[in-house]
């Protein structure tokens, strides 16, 4: 597959050419190598799964991604270009935004607060007419607005719009924290396990607002999931770590069926 | 002012009268939808302009005079707008109920023959192509939301704003047919077909006329003497005939606004912000607004736990009587008028019923409890009688003779006879043309005069010349010693408990009587949680021996108001069981509309109703329940059954004396 050709998914999509490419990628803290010189690429629409058994370095790689680490040895390449080191502000005014595995909302604010926290990149009135609420701020703030409304639409949270974070179920706090990913407009959205601690039916809700998000707003989604029932049946290609090296890549089917990837989550006899 | 344009234009259609609305009315608001967190709002004129544009795009799709149009969704705008549409190029519109299950859609499409469709969103568009295969006639569907639709084959499926585009650009080509399509439309002409919901056997088509739906609108509309600038919220089903009365019927008569809400969630939210002027409620909705009320206050600190009891105190005592236009003394005035300042504004304000000038409850008995504490705060509150056959109205409630026990005096135009059997009869321009392709139910309904078996038995009270109904004709029956048996009674009284969600009362051709409870969950659960009662499920919690014994002691309250009723004291409850599952209309056991199906839930569970006459203790049971997404699964329990102390009746030779 050439870089700026697409491939057609299963289900009849088209993927672009490569969004982000990962090239020898390796990560030391101090003696420790978390990831060991891994390559794969993200290409534009696609559902791009991570997985692997714990601490096989998905999060790391994660990190890596959107900027909060920066890697060892290897490069980043972005939209074409080799990404040089950047702080993860820097990496999200990119286009690049994520959700957390363990919930980073602010519990005192409400749900649209939190979601309009999302627009920060696309705000840049002065600090005089924001303090003012006039002019540059106001006009900002009402097309921000816009399109926040827009994203509690998608995501169904209108009857909690106003409600402090805080007082919500652990499933909808998920969903407001995709909510303010996805009011960034991103390019590429990074899921750190969306689903974990949820119960099937909230895990079925969110493979289907995943789905739709990619199908509707066209974003590529770079996400890592301990389920692999969920990750099989959502995402185009999987790329498959353990012990920070990468044991397959390729369409769920190819990656069910590699002797690699088979060995590391149900384990070999020695 | 409606007179006055009567005798100007004919106005004997709902799109005649959309014309003269959007002349009339041009710059007021017709609708208004929260969507994107804003009140997006529509002017009649604007409204005009969206449904012609709609009714072109329908005809460019083919559709011809006499086909039915199904929609099926919640209460939108876009919904309304495709009912007049349908209206306008000669079609018959047929709004479903949009949580039907899949086979009681198929059901009505195929009995209609719907050529055309018109749905809210994916959920819907799945349904239909899920049955699609047994609908012969079915040919287009148009959906609002594009959602998830993008990979959906679309040589029969259309997005409602490409419609309307289309037929703004056809424009030229059939304005001269849309003309003439609406030129042809008579008096008698179909304004609209609804399904009844049906306690019994199948959904039957009622065929409603435009003059009907609008001599209906005209007489009640006057009535309660609505404005244009009245708002309302239209937040109940499209299927149901209220809603269309209401948001279609009143709404185009009389050129108020109605206004949709953003979703079902969001609904009590809407109501705050709209707060309507012109408000319907089912009791039930009632019930579960009290029921929460007393739950946050029973959670309040305790100043404003004495303030709210003292004040709902008076209120109780005078309020009613104020609303009325009776005479109250000055001082019990200015108490109730502090109130008003420090509770009852308030609470209204948080229900949005600040603004409530005419407000209406039917389909079911409302506790008088109830009644009177949403009467107390001030709210014109009022009950109605009807059916889809009457179009609604069959009577109502004038202002300042509401009681809780009636259902009013026959509505404007509406003659009432009482049968011999007890059975209520009316005749009124309301009357519905027929039962669509069901000639022998309509000749079973309706007279040749026109008179109409309402199928519920009652009186007219001599001194008021209100109408009382006792319960569902069929239901009245007789007991084994042949003293009075009305099931509907008895259940009502125990339905104004709240921690009492339904009851099924048995009796007929037995002994004495016994019935079936469901708890419900929010009064319940929240008593239990004050009581530190742990519960897991809500079978265990109905299992639960406390609240077995605080459902015996309603029971044993309600024996006691029942054995004081002479004709009726035979009804009383010997042995009861809480069921250990809700009843729900997925499964059959009640009606769209939320009545229950006493034969269908007889039969289900029959084996609960012999042991509740065999005098067993417990009864070990499985039923099949029906989820969401149609999958079916199994639960089992062993109910534990009571016997109530029941009140000595008096000796029949006594009382005949």
């Amino acid at each position: 597959m050439k870089d700026t050709e697409g491939y057609v998914t299963a289900d009849g999509r088209q993927i672009g050419g490569v969004l982000m490419e990962m090239k020898n990628i390796t990560l030391k803290f101090g003696g420790v190598v978390a990831i060991k010189d891994i390559s794969f690429d993200i290409r534009e629409g696609e559902v791009r799964a991570i997985i692997g058994p714990n601490g096989a370095g998905k999060s790391s790689m994660l990190n890596i991604i959107s900027g909060f680490y920066t890697p060892s040895e290897g490069e980043v390449w972005y939209k074409g270009a080799k990404r040089p080191p950047m702080k993860p502000f820097e990496v999200a005014r990119q286009g690049v935004a994520r959700t957390f595995q363990n919930i980073a909302l602010f519990e005192g604010m409400t749900v649209l607060d939190n979601v309009m926290t999302g627009r920060l990149t696309h705000m840049n009135a002065g600090i005089a007419s924001q303090a003012l609420w006039w002019g540059k701020a106001r006009d900002e703030e009402i097309a921000n607005r816009e399109k926040v409304e827009e994203v509690i639409d998608f995501l169904e949270i209108q009857s909690i719009r106003k409600t402090p974070v805080g007082r919500l179920p652990y499933g909808l706090k998920k969903r407001v924290e995709l909510a303010r990913a996805l009011a960034a407009e991103p390019s590429i959205l990074l899921l750190d396990e969306p689903m974990a601690g949820m119960n099937v039916e909230e895990k079925e809700d969110m493979s289907r607002f995943i789905l739709d998000v990619n199908d509707e707003f066209g974003t590529t989604i770079a996400l890592i999931e301990h389920d692999m029932g969920v990750v099989m049946d959502i995402s185009d290609r999987v790329v498959v770590m353990d012990y920070g090296k990468k044991i397959g890549d390729g369409t769920p089917d190819e990656v069910r069926s590699n002797q690699d990837v088979i060995d590391a989550y149900l384990g070999v006899q020695h | 002012m409606a007179d006055k344009i009567e005798g100007t234009e004919a106005l004997r259609s709902v799109p005649a009268l959309l014309r003269r609305n959007a002349t009339a009315y041009a710059n007021a608001p017709a609708y208004r939808e929260k969507e994107y967190g804003i009140w997006q709002s529509w002017t009649w004129a604007q409204t005009a302009d969206e449904v012609e544009a709609l009714a072109l795009g329908l005809l460019n799709l083919g559709v011809a005079e006499g086909d039915f149009v199904a929609i099926i969704g919640r209460n939108r705008p876009y919904l309304y707008w495709s009912i007049v549409a349908a209206q306008m190029v000669g079609a018959v519109p047929v709004p479903l109920y949009q949580d039907a299950s899949a086979e009681e859609m198929e059901f009505v499409l195929g009995h209609c023959g719907a050529r055309f469709v018109v749905v809210a969103d994916q959920e819907q568009v799945d349904k239909v192509i899920e049955i699609q295969e047994g609908l012969h006639q079915f040919e287009h569907m148009i959906y609002l939301d594009p959602r998830g639709l993008r990979k959906y084959d679309h040589s029969h499926l259309h997005q409602f704003s490409h419609v309307q585009e289309q037929g703004r650009a056809a424009r030229d080509e059939y304005s001269a047919e849309l003309a003439r399509r609406q030129a042809g439309k008579g008096y008698d002409d179909t304004c609209v077909m609804l399904y009844t919901s049906g306690t019994t056997g199948k959904p039957k088509g009622v065929v409603l006329s435009n003059r009907n739906i609008i001599e209906t609108a005209k007489n009640s509309a006057e009535f309660d003497h609505l404005r244009a600038d009245d708002e309302v919220l239209a937040y109940l089903p499209m299927a149901w005939v209220g809603d269309f009365i209401f948001s279609i019927g009143q709404a185009y008569w009389t050129g108020f606004c109605v206004n949709c809400p953003e979703s079902p969630e969001t609904m009590m939210t809407d109501l705050r912000e709209i707060a309507p002027s012109y408000y319907f409620a089912p009791p039930r909705v009632f019930e579960t607004q009290l029921t929460s009320i007393m739950i946050r206050m029973e959670d309040a600190g305790s100043i404003k736990k004495k303030l709210f009891h003292h004040f709902m105190g008076h209120a109780r005592k005078v309020g009613p009587r104020i609303l009325d236009g009776e005479p109250v003394g000055l001082l019990d005035r200015l108490h109730y008028k502090l109130g008003e300042a420090l509770v009852f504004g308030p609470l209204k304000n948080t229900l949005g019923f600040s603004k409530v000038r005419v407000g209406y409850t039917a389909g079911e008995a409302i506790g008088p409890e109830i009644f009177d504490f949403y009467r107390s705060l001030g709210i014109n509150l009022k009950q109605l009688y009807g059916q889809t056959e009457a179009s609604v109205f069959i009577t109502q409630q004038p202002d300042g003779q509401v009681r809780s026990d009636t259902v009013g005096v026959p509505s404007p135009g509406v003659e009432i006879r009482i049968a011999e059997s007890g059975e209520v009869f009316y005749r009124s321009p309301g009357v519905f043309v027929e039962y669509y392709k069901n000639a022998e139910s309509t000749a079973d309904t309706k007279d040749a005069e026109g008179w109409v078996a309402t199928g519920d038995a009652g009186f007219i009270e001599e001194s008021t010349g209100h109408l009382r109904i006792i319960d569902r004709a069929k239901d009245v029956g007789a007991m084994a010693d042949g003293a009075m048996f009305a099931p509907k009674y008895v259940e009502n009284k125990l339905k104004f408990y709240p921690n009492i969600l339904e009851a099924v009362v048995f009796g007929a051709g037995r002994d004495r009587c016994c019935a079936f409870i469901n708890i419900d969950l929010t009064a319940v659960g929240n008593w239990a949680e004050r009581n530190n009662i742990a519960y897991a499920s809500y079978q265990e919690l109905a299992g639960h021996s406390r609240v077995l014994d605080m459902i015996q002691a309603h029971i044993e309250e309600v024996n006691v108001s029942v054995a004081q009723d002479e004709m009726l004291s035979g009804c009383q409850v010997h042995r009861f069981l809480v069921l250990h599952k809700e009843l729900d209309a997925d499964d059959g056991e009640l009606t769209r509309t939320r009545k229950v199906r006493r034969k269908i839930i007889g039969e289900k569970f029959g084996d609960l109703v012999e042991a509740l006459y065999d005098g067993s203790g417990s009864i070990y049971t499985e039923t099949e329940v029906t989820y969401e997404d149609g999958r079916k699964g199994k639960i089992t329990a062993t109910l534990e059954i009571r016997d109530a102390k029941v009140m000595p009746v008096a000796p029949k030779a006594m009382a005949a004396e």
